[in-house]
């Protein structure tokens, strides 16, 4: 949030001393502002004045961590608009894969080993489940020590612990304190104990309750307790309510600058029905939850929806472009068609993926056209014969081919001749203009 | 603690959009459907009013869809050969608000299937179901010109909505649709300033944005996705803003982009680990389904009867509570 002069004006001693070098604390105040002196010149700013200047200089929506330092570790919030177009959302939403307290201990390990294995690779980007989810619900205080305990020693990701009975987290939090473990939750029944046992652990806390107002205190009493690390948590199977009520909390912390709700949301979406379950955790994907609690560990339900948050969170300002080379598709050889396209992500995937659908291995040449598709690059000067000529021969596509074939998007039809005329691809195809063609086109013309 | 007040302040309504017509109206639907009307974002409904429930429309196609995956035929069953007896399956088992059926058997590259014969397939539809219709032409410009215009003879005052006027056919949708009282599609390219621009052709030509619904070339999940999604978004503030030229109701072709993308064609023999196609291939049109709905899309158009339940289930317990 940005100051103005006055609001920085009002918390400076106002004795007009002249030790910073300004004839008024106005006049300096006006400088803090636009950037062009420090607060820390002013050498007889209080402490109660630093703490408000950090206070109001703090992001509006806290980052919060959860696991130990290191790749694993999970890191939510820091978010600064509501819709990705005003800027973007930077924290992917972490999926985290519930562990029931009703399982075996044989059966948590088992399940533990199923979220440790669920990560993928897509379009180059590793995407996996981020968390477990770890209930300790009804089990005794030992009970809990011991499977938090295994589990985290086992576990690739960091945990949340699930539980009401304050003594029962109490338990696992202890045995793991180590870790980091997201301690869930307070809500307004056991609010005093769960924040110590955060605050004991020096470990971050999920709290929820009915209204935002009652989200608010808690999330107060954590902070006056020394738990500064807030996660807001949301029930995802009541959704209309949940979607409001977290979309009100971001806006509250975003817009107005409302430290008590200043911290990143996640919603339990966790259900029997897997379709249910995907609509549940794609919707609060897509609206403000840092952590989605699920059962489901399925590809077919994790790579959906893994690809859901990839996409959500991938920056709209940046051009999404792949890197410029010679893609093989299949297994290629010296007779493969060899086509080429723009460096623009989503064109290359098209045809990536149209390319797999033919069943023909084949050669994919990759022009760089900074991120413009293949109309976009013509119109903007990004593509032109010249520069596909020179990306062939930079990328040594005539050592890896016998034949001079060279197939050119369909869109593209005037640079036939000048890239027969000027190299030695001499034959060369025009392909068809959407990508979806291709199978097509390469059932028909290569053989 | 008392929670500041966070509501937004929108100035402007989204236009509706009826689409079908009763005995009353001239037409021969049991019911109309109306989208649109929304003076709030999605679901928000504690800062202005959502009076019409976004619809799901039936994806069906006049042929077999080249191309679809076993699993998803299979799903729809033996119906998939009869456009008809398909659309009956969408209203009666699915519970469809709508069908939106795409007539690629007129593809010249493919059936090349007649006008004519394609108006007979619209006729057959409009017989076998009393829901209002939604109908696209096959992709191919100069084609879609003569067999939408037979089309929207056939179906003359059932106030069918139809796909799509572009930056270059507008003219002759626009006609089309004022002749024969149809609604229709304005579609663009993954870009919020040409579906703009559509919008504003149409509108000079004579045609009504009272009958307009705005459609972007719908991304599948993974494929584009967030630049659609965004667009929807964009082009529903902009609405909501004040800019009369966007406050149209949107509608996403999930179902017809879904299936054609590698995770929702192929299974785990070519993708380890990724789950079975089965499950996977629908819950691919569910998450993107989801995300259109969220982002602003008044009509969501579905093929696989899961996703259909899914989302019909969403937007029940969404309107409910
Ligand atoms: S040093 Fe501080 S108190 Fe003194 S004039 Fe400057 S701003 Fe005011």
């Amino acid at each position: 949030m940005a100051m103005t002069g006055m609001d920085i004006y009002k918390n400076l001693p106002k004795s007009n001393c002249k030790e910073c070098g300004f004839p008024t604390c106005l006049a300096f105040a006006m400088q803090v502002a636009a950037k062009q002196k420090a607060l820390t010149d002013c050498p007889q700013l209080s402490d109660e004045a630093k703490d408000a200047f950090a206070d109001a200089s703090a992001p509006p929506m806290k980052l919060v961590h959860i696991g130990p330092e290191g790749d694993a570790q999970v890191k939510i919030g820091q978010e600064t608009v509501m819709f990705r177009h005003e800027d973007k959302f930077y924290n992917a939403s972490a999926l985290a894969g519930k562990v029931a307290a009703s399982l075996s201990d044989e059966e948590a390990s088992a399940r533990l080993r199923q979220i440790n294995e669920a990560a993928f690779s897509r379009i180059g980007q590793d995407i996996s489940v981020s968390m477990a989810a770890v209930e300790v619900e009804g089990l005794s205080a030992d009970a809990a020590a011991g499977r938090a305990k295994t589990l985290a020693d086992a576990s690739r990701v960091p945990l949340i612990l699930m539980g009401s009975d304050p003594a029962v987290v109490a338990a696992a939090a202890g045995a793991i304190a180590d870790k980091k473990p997201l301690i869930y939750q307070a809500t307004a029944d056991n609010a005093e104990a769960m924040i110590k046992v955060a605050a004991d652990n020096k470990c971050p806390l999920a709290a929820t309750a009915d209204t935002l107002e009652e989200l608010a205190d808690l999330a107060r009493s954590a902070a006056d307790a020394g738990v500064g690390d807030v996660v807001l948590s949301f029930d995802g199977r009541d959704t209309a309510k949940t979607l409001r009520n977290i979309t009100s909390a971001r806006r509250a912390a975003l817009k107005k600058n409302f430290r008590a709700l200043g911290f990143p949301a996640m919603v339990d979406a966790a259900c029997d029905d897997p379709f249910k379950e995907t609509v549940l955790a794609a919707t609060f994907t897509a609206k403000y939850a840092g952590i989605i609690i699920i059962n489901g560990l399925d590809g077919s339900e994790l790579i959906p929806l893994l690809t859901a948050a990839q996409n959500i969170y991938t920056d709209p300002q940046v051009p999404n472009t792949v890197e410029a080379k010679l893609y093989e598709v299949g297994d290629v050889t010296d007779s493969s068609p060899v086509l080429f396209t723009t460096n623009f992500a989503l064109t290359y995937f098209s045809v990536e993926g149209e390319v797999e659908r033919s069943k023909v291995p084949s050669y994919i040449c990759v022009v760089d056209t900074e991120g413009l598709g293949v109309l976009n690059a013509y119109a903007g000067d990004k593509i032109s014969p010249e520069k596909v000529v020179k990306t062939l021969g930079e990328q040594s596509v005539a050592d890896k081919v016998k034949h001079r074939k060279l197939i050119i998007p369909g869109l593209l039809p005037p640079f036939r001749a000048e890239i027969e005329d000027t190299s030695e691809w001499k034959e060369v195809i025009i392909g068809p203009e959407s990508a979806t063609g291709i199978p097509r086109f390469l059932a028909e013309n290569w053989n | 603690m008392e929670v500041t007040d966070i509501k937004e302040k929108w100035t402007n309504k989204i236009r509706t959009v009826t689409i079908g017509a009763t005995a009353d109206e001239g037409g021969t639907r049991a019911n109309t459907v109306t989208v649109g009307g929304e003076t709030t974002l999605p679901f928000l409904t504690f800062e202005g009013e959502i009076p019409n429930r976004p619809v799901i429309a039936g994806a069906i196609a006049d042929v077999v869809p080249e191309g679809w995956p076993q699993i998803l035929k299979d799903a729809i069953g033996d119906v998939i050969n009869s456009p008809a007896e398909w659309a009956q399956k969408c209203v009666e088992e699915y519970k469809v608000d709508l069908i939106s059926l795409k007539l690629i058997g007129g593809d010249p590259a493919g059936a090349n299937r007649g006008p004519s014969e394609c108006a007979e397939t619209v006729k057959s539809v409009l017989e076998a179901v009393d829901v209002p219709l939604i109908f696209w032409g096959c992709d191919d410009e100069e084609k879609d010109n003569e067999l939408l215009m037979e089309c929207s003879h056939a179906a003359k005052g059932e106030k069918c909505l139809i796909g799509s006027a572009t930056e270059s056919n507008y003219r002759t949708l626009g006609a089309i649709g004022t002749a024969d009282k149809h609604k229709v599609i304005a579609e663009a390219p993954v870009d919020i300033n040409i579906g703009k621009q559509v919008n504003i052709l149409l509108q000079d030509a004579g045609f009504s944005l009272n009958d307009v619904v705005m459609c972007q070339v719908t991304a599948a999940l993974g494929y584009g996705f967030d630049y659609v999604y965004t667009i929807f978004e964009r082009v529903r503030i902009a609405g909501l803003k004040g800019d009369d030229l966007m406050a149209l109701p949107q509608i996403a072709n999930v179902g017809w982009e879904t299936w054609k993308v590698k995770e929702a064609l192929q299974d785990d023999d070519v993708l380890p680990g990724w789950g079975k196609l089965a499950d996977r291939g629908p819950m691919w049109e569910t998450t993107a389904a989801t995300g259109y709905l969220h982002a602003g899309a008044d009509i969501l158009t579905l093929a696989h009867p899961k996703s259909i339940a899914a989302m019909r289930e969403a937007i029940d317990e969404l309107m409910a509570n």
